[in-house]
């Protein structure tokens, strides 16, 4: 099925400029997979040493954020739309502090 | 230090830099926006947002992929870009830490401003190496008169 994957503004360097990218799966999993595969210098942004989405990678399929629906695994239908959201995290210094 | 200076305007680093001493002691967030070119980057508006990090304020903070979906339909609405981010580091060097490394995305300008004892000091901007392994510190240019949005 295709579905079109949207890319943030700070990795569309590494996807030829395009703002969205359109892919051929049944789930998010695929899709990435299928995005990462096209796309390779995408895949250190998105995905940590262990293979894991980075926690500041976000995932919606069309306004639904997938981890409140079955994570990787939730199927997308044809003309479904995949947004991958930053989350933005920093802060001064290790260690947590009140 | 990479290319083109980051301009923005006086009256905007003054809004970054009163944020960070009104959220003292807690560090302050919000969005950049403006216009990237190939030779020049400017900030052109912001939007301050709250740091949604309960836990450690003080030392750390993070803005919501929903605040970051509200950042970016903002920009659109101005029909100017999400360029970056600032936040501040109470009684901390405006330098990135290795926790700011670690969650940064490539591509964005990250404005840090020191607050030492609730008054702005240093202020600096970075840009993450495309390899996320470093940060390079990019020059910031404050310019009295920008083009308006």
């Amino acid at each position: 099925m295709a579905v079109k994957v949207i890319i943030p503004t700070p990795l569309r360097a590494y996807a030829d400029k395009q703002a969205s990218v359109e892919v051929q799966a049944k789930t998010v999993a695929e899709a990435l997979l299928a995005l990462t595969s096209k796309h390779t210098e995408l895949k250190k942004h998105l995905y940590s040493d262990d293979g894991r989405l980075r926690s500041f990678v976000n995932v919606y399929v069309n306004d639904e954020d997938i981890r409140y629906l079955q994570k990787d695994q939730t199927s997308v239908r044809e003309g479904d739309t995949i947004s991958i959201v930053p989350s933005i995290a920093g802060g001064a210094s290790d260690g947590l502090r009140d | 230090m990479s290319g083109a200076a980051l301009k923005i305007h006086d009256q905007l680093m003054r809004r970054i830099h009163a944020h960070g001493v009104e959220t003292y002691p807690h560090e302050c967030c919000g969005a950049l926006f403006g216009r990237d070119g190939e030779d020049s980057r400017e900030v052109l508006d912001l939007l301050p947002l709250a740091n949604r990090r309960d836990d450690s304020p003080r030392n750390r903070f993070e803005v919501t992929p929903d605040d970051v979906r509200l950042a970016e339909k903002t920009a659109s609405e101005k029909r100017i870009e999400l360029i970056g981010w600032y936040h501040s580091h109470p009684d901390a060097p405006a330098r990135p830490s290795e926790y700011d490394r670690e969650h940064a995305w490539p591509w964005y300008s990250y404005i840090i401003v020191s607050v030492q004892k609730g008054e702005p000091r240093d202020t600096t901007s970075w840009r993450l190496h495309d390899d996320r392994a470093a940060y390079d510190p990019e020059a910031i240019e404050i310019t009295a008169r920008s083009a308006g949005i």
